[in-house]
């Protein structure tokens, strides 16, 4: 693919994206992603979810643009509640609310929500050329890949949640191989015998993604939610534009901590899970550059932007392997994938050449999106802040309902709704006993497209599972995985040895 | 309970689950057919190795038992308001089997509102029919997508 190539695709990209309808599509999408973000209990991963159904509806490049925006909306209302309430949307807005929310209770709250918008525009931006130019590349290189690259591939997905978890290795694994089982429920599609239905007609029809998502994200946050009590004493946010223009022109001054903010946050984002320790590694990069560290943590621009800059950067470049491999980078990612498959189309590198104005379309749509959804949260934040001051007697029974008519509408089936109540109760379970959710989703979406590589390998080889180190790529990928499964296991082993070698 | 027994009840369960899984996948054969691995055969494996996993975390649990951190599974003063949301949330969904989503929603939001809630008679009128009407006209008429109309469907023709 050559450099003219790419600009004549990304031409025809801004054709689509910039049609009428969907721009209408987008500003809407941001609308409410940025509601869905700031309310407790809805992130990107089950606004999208819920919102799924609405798109089966519209071409299939709409319902992309529409998703994604959503999730850049998500993105941006994370920040409004971490500064404003101390009360992070999403896991990586945790760091932003290190210095944002201090600043918010000095009355500086819109210089730190204005320097959060900004720098998530900024690390998008970034992060949006590298998926513009790499994209194409990884595609190309990818359509070599058969059914054992693609298992290798998989494997260092799930490998990676298993080496950078935070969880307990043991925990990891069981909610991925639980996720992958949950997959396997109903028909099988290679033999089309009807597995693990226990005898039952309700089991036949498997479990759907989507109403998992809505459930163990949805349903479980609001019980987490509910149990602490939280209630939404903010502080107040005065935005003006005079306000905005002063904190945006002390930016430029902070420009190493964006260049090194968004090289990680696009670095990390790749792998899955990596948005957050993308967003606390910045931080504390910024920190160590710092010349005044101890001021991280009172309230300083720099601890909003550095935090902000990474984690929009890695929601942006958490996208690349979606598109490019058909392997998604976070739960949001995976719902859209699971989207595409509904649409009809066949994630992983073919798209870019069955469906070039699918991909280019979305591409562009990411450019428009993250333009028009940092003009309208800068507008608008009294508005989406006011959100949080509805009676919570009010939100808690809207969110509930609004979960359940996305559950529903996904198969219209009331026993949906019922799986979204049970997937609700076992999401409160698994954050309380530590059990990652997130792997569980991505190996439930992934689970078919899994199966049947594996399955596939085997054929191809007769059987001999030493078809996965016997390709060049499917053992370096397999090897990759295996050293990420043993890194919880060798690198305690490492800082002992390190460590005592010192001391004597 | 606390979260060391919760724990401990959890990975019992996905034994339970893995072992149950094992067996229905035995049922399908788990060997080479003639369309390479059969269906049993990936189904098998995953609960092997989540039996092997949750082995392993009833061992740890095991273990860490004289672990002072022992901290209740629920917030205490934690389950009176998880229960009301819970209960009537699970109410709501039975009622749609039988009266239909909007009408359980209405009255779901409606109650919710007044009794926890304690909001004015007006708000609560205003907020439980508003939000199902308004979600008919944009699931019902402009997506097309219908929404579970229980009993009076079937008998209205709705």
């Amino acid at each position: 693919v050559s450099i003219v190539d790419a600009f004549a695709n990304l031409l025809m990209g801004f054709q689509i994206a910039l049609s009428p309808y969907n721009l209408l599509i987008a500003t809407v999408g941001i609308i409410l992603g940025t509601i869905i973000g700031v309310l407790p209990g809805l992130g990107g991963a089950n606004g999208v979810a819920i919102l799924l159904p609405v798109t089966f509806v519209m071409p299939p490049t709409s319902a992309i643009i529409l998703l994604s925006c959503i999730y850049w909306g998500a993105l941006f209302g994370g920040a409004i509640t971490s500064i404003l309430f101390n009360i992070p949307g999403e896991p990586w807005s945790v760091a932003t609310t290190f210095d944002g929310h201090p600043m918010a209770k000095r009355g500086l709250g819109g210089q730190a929500l204005t320097a959060a918008f900004t720098s998530s525009f900024i690390g998008a931006a970034f992060a949006i050329m590298l998926v513009t130019f790499f994209a194409p590349l990884i595609a190309e290189f990818s359509l070599k890949f058969g059914p054992p690259e693609f298992l290798g591939i998989q494997l260092l997905t799930f490998s990676a949640f298993v080496g950078l978890a935070g969880s307990s290795v043991t925990k990891t694994v069981a909610a991925i191989l639980l996720g992958f089982l949950l997959g396997t429920v109903g028909m099988d599609i290679i033999s089309g015998q009807l597995r693990l239905t226990f005898g039952t007609i309700e089991l036949m029809r498997g479990f759907n993604f989507v109403v998992a998502v809505i459930g163990l994200f949805g349903i479980g946050e609001i019980l987490l939610t509910i149990e602490e009590g939280l209630e939404f004493r903010g502080a107040k946010p005065q935005v003006h534009w005079r306000l905005i223009v002063e904190t945006i022109r002390e930016l430029p001054r902070y420009w190493k901590t964006f260049v090194r903010s968004a090289l990680i946050g696009s670095w990390m984002g790749i792998k899955p899970g990596g948005a957050t320790p993308a967003s606390f590694m910045s931080y504390g990069i910024a920190k160590k550059f710092s010349k005044t560290p101890e001021k991280f943590g009172t309230g300083i621009l720099e601890g909003v932007v550095a935090p902000e800059t990474a984690a929009h950067a890695a929601g942006v470049s958490a996208l690349l392997p979606m598109i490019t491999l058909g392997i998604p980078g976070s739960p949001t990612a995976a719902v859209m994938l699971g989207g595409l498959l509904i649409w009809g189309l066949q994630p992983g590198p073919m798209l870019f050449q069955e469906r070039p104005d699918f991909v280019w379309g979305l591409i562009a749509s990411m450019y428009t999106g993250n333009v028009i959804g940092v003009l309208i949260v800068l507008l608008f934040v009294p508005a989406f802040a006011a959100i949080l001051r509805l009676p919570f007697a009010i939100l808690i029974p809207l969110i509930i309902y609004v979960c359940a008519v996305g559950a529903y509408a996904v198969n219209n089936s009331t026993t949906d709704i019922w799986y979204m109540l049970i997937f609700g109760i076992a999401g409160y379970l698994f954050k309380k006993l530590d059990y990652p959710i997130a792997p569980m989703v991505l190996a439930l979406v992934l689970g078919d497209m899994a199966e049947s590589a594996l399955r596939q390998s085997l054929i191809m080889s007769q059987g001999s599972p030493l078809i996965f180190v016997s390709s060049p790529i499917a053992a370096v990928l397999v090897i990759l995985s295996a050293w990420l499964l043993m890194s919880p296991l060798i690198h305690p082993l490492i800082r002992k040895w390190w460590v005592g070698g010192r001391i004597r | 309970m606390d979260m060391r027994k919760a724990d401990f009840g959890f990975a019992a369960l996905l034994l339970v689950v893995a072992v149950l899984v094992a067996w229905e996948s035995l049922k399908l054969d788990i060997g080479w057919g003639l369309n390479g691995p059969e269906g049993g055969f990936f189904p098998f494996w995953l609960a092997v190795g989540l039996g092997v996993c949750s082995l392993v975390i009833l061992a740890q649990t095991i273990w860490n038992a004289s672990n002072p951190l022992r901290q209740p599974l629920v917030k205490p003063g934690g389950w009176v308001p998880i229960l009301k949301v819970a209960v009537p949330a699970i109410a709501m969904v039975a009622l749609t089997e039988m009266i239909g989503l909007y009408p359980a929603a209405a009255l779901y939001i409606g109650s919710y509102m007044r009794w926890i809630g304690k909001h004015h008679w007006l708000l609560v009128l205003v907020v439980s029919l508003g939000v199902p009407l308004g979600s008919y006209v944009i699931f019902d008429t402009w997506f097309l997508i219908p929404m579970p109309k229980g009993w009076w469907g079937e008998h209205l023709g709705l």
